[in-house]
């Protein structure tokens, strides 16, 4: 990296983080004030744009918030002006000092209406990635290698839904609220992964979306304290982030957890994860992402491979598949097992989700290193070549040709 | 806002279960009803004959042409429909979640003409 890109650089991770502390305030306070989700999302993108034209060349301003503030204010007034029906809201604003900030838990409203369960998954993600956190229509487009065009229309068509069916722009009641929180969670954890397995890939200009979902997660566990799966899920994004960078080697090829070096892995990210876990526990309703958290704990802490506790893992994987009864699940509990039980146990667990996951490479390519442990070669090179030709993910696909060449 | 509710449901399904079910279920959908109506939230509806009851017209350059059955052959149709005024997507779908025929409901918001209808 040159001197100048990584300046650059610097300053576009400035911005971004300046983005996420701002954006989802600045969108919760207009939708207060204005009273219409899509005006004041619109507004408040557009005053990030101006900030994405005029900062790198002028410098983050000294009080980044208070600009996006007035500039967005600004941009109100304009177009508050063009419309009659908001007068008597322009003599407000007009007049006010400054109507933006808002108190926290309107960005938890504002999360909530970004993942409503009436729109589609993807339509979620987009909407929260630039509402809550501050993200342009165009990152968000290179983040999900989609066009721009196909990614603004995404956008434009989520909002018109929030308005024109009547979406409430509001934190859901004490009843609803486990199952709209699940919702919210999914939403999370699917673009972790979606940053989460990209990174290493020939694209250094997207977009890391799995901290923007870490950040997300953080957020929420703040703003509801209280509820014990989001605490595991910061928990668990915490955990595989503590571990990212011995993921890959130098040249961008993918090193499985047997072979990384645990010696680079944050420790302190770790223990801190395992007392999220505790607090988690402690408030005494297990769920799907406090399990996984464990299981991922169980991992991190292991001093070496071998002396992972596959015990606990499996029956926490068991106790997983109580809550979560789907065949990835169960999966993952016989790749665990193959460490507890042996290689034919593992494998006969796999067979049985086998029809159900045909499509998935990972069943073939823990099919593959089974019966290699059987010594079952043949078989084992059928199973990899069925998964080299279900994965699109460069690193993985890397890997299993190097298994099919040995 | 206004909302519809569209019931859905296989006609054959409901043409083939014990007469006794089909009592208790519209004994319930008459509760459900009745609840939704004190309450202020459902402010009209009807039920509908079954899909093979239906004929449709089809516009085709200066023809009308005129079938039997329904505009769209699927094995669930519409049977029914509640007309609600409620605060917003959340309470209708909160109504719509109680449907005690269950199958399938579509929530569809009204357009809303300016100067009343």
């Amino acid at each position: 990296m040159t001197e100048a890109r990584a300046a650059e650089a610097a300053t576009e991770a400035a911005v971004a983080a300046v983005f996420r502390e701002e954006a989802g305030r600045l969108v919760a306070g207009l939708v207060r004030f204005l009273g219409d989700f899509d005006l004041a999302e619109e507004l408040v993108q557009e005053a990030l744009l101006s900030a994405v034209e005029t900062w790198p060349g002028s410098g983050i301003p000294d009080n980044p918030a208070a600009w996006l503030t007035t500039t967005a204010r600004r941009k109100a007034i304009d177009r508050l002006r063009r419309d009659s029906r908001y007068r008597e809201k322009l003599v407000l604003l007009a007049g006010s000092p400054v109507p933006a900030a808002s108190e926290p838990d309107d960005r938890l409203r504002l999360i909530f209406t970004c993942c409503h369960p009436a729109l589609a998954r993807e339509a979620q993600l987009a909407l929260t990635l630039r509402a809550v956190c501050g993200l342009t229509t165009t990152q968000i487009a290179r983040a999900f290698l989609a066009t721009e065009t196909a990614m603004a229309q995404r956008i434009v068509r989520a909002k018109r839904k929030i308005v024109e069916a009547g979406i409430p722009y509001r934190v859901p009641a004490r009843e609803e609220l486990t199952g709209r929180l699940r919702e919210v969670l999914a939403v999370l954890y699917l673009l972790f992964n979606e940053g989460y397995l990209a990174s290493g890939g020939p694209e250094p200009d997207r977009r890391d979306l799995s901290a923007d979902a870490e950040w997300l997660a953080s957020l929420l566990a703040g703003l509801l304290p209280e509820e014990p799966e989001v605490l595991g899920l910061l928990a668990l994004m915490r955990l595989h982030l503590a571990r990212a960078g011995s993921r890959f080697d130098a040249e961008g090829r993918l090193i499985l957890l047997p072979d990384q070096d645990r010696s680079s892995w944050d420790q302190e990210a770790i223990a801190a994860a395992g007392r999220l876990i505790e607090r988690a526990a402690g408030l005494g309703r297990p769920g799907p992402y406090q399990l996984q958290a464990a299981i991922a704990a169980l991992h991190a802490e292991a001093p070496t491979f071998a002396e992972t506790d596959w015990e606990e893992i499996v029956a926490l994987y068991t106790l997983l598949l109580v809550h979560q009864p789907s065949p990835v699940v169960r999966l993952n509990r016989a790749i665990a097992l193959r460490h507890l039980e042996g290689a034919e146990a593992a494998l006969a667990e796999v067979d049985a989700v086998a029809a159900e996951l045909d499509s998935y490479h990972l069943l073939h390519a823990t099919r593959a290193q089974l019966l290699r442990d059987l010594r079952r070669a043949g078989e084992a090179r059928t199973a990899d070549e069925a998964a080299l030709r279900l994965t699109q993910n460069p690193a993985e696909q890397a890997l299993l040709r190097q298994r099919l060449l040995d | 806002m206004k909302y519809i509710l569209l019931f859905c449901g296989s006609d054959e399904r409901w043409d083939t279960i014990p007469e006794a079910e089909r009592n208790a279920t519209y004994e319930q959908i008459g509760a459900w009803w009745g609840k939704g109506t004190a309450a202020g939230k459902i402010v009209g509806g009807e039920e509908l004959q079954p899909a093979r009851t239906a004929t449709t017209v089809r516009f085709q350059g200066a023809e009308t042409v005129v079938t039997d059955g329904p505009f769209i052959e699927a094995k669930e149709s519409v049977g029914g429909y509640a007309l609600v005024d409620v605060a917003d997507l959340d309470e209708a779908l909160e109504l719509a979640k109680g449907w005690p025929a269950r199958g399938v409901v579509e929530v569809r918001p009204l357009v809303e003409h300016s100067g009343g209808m």
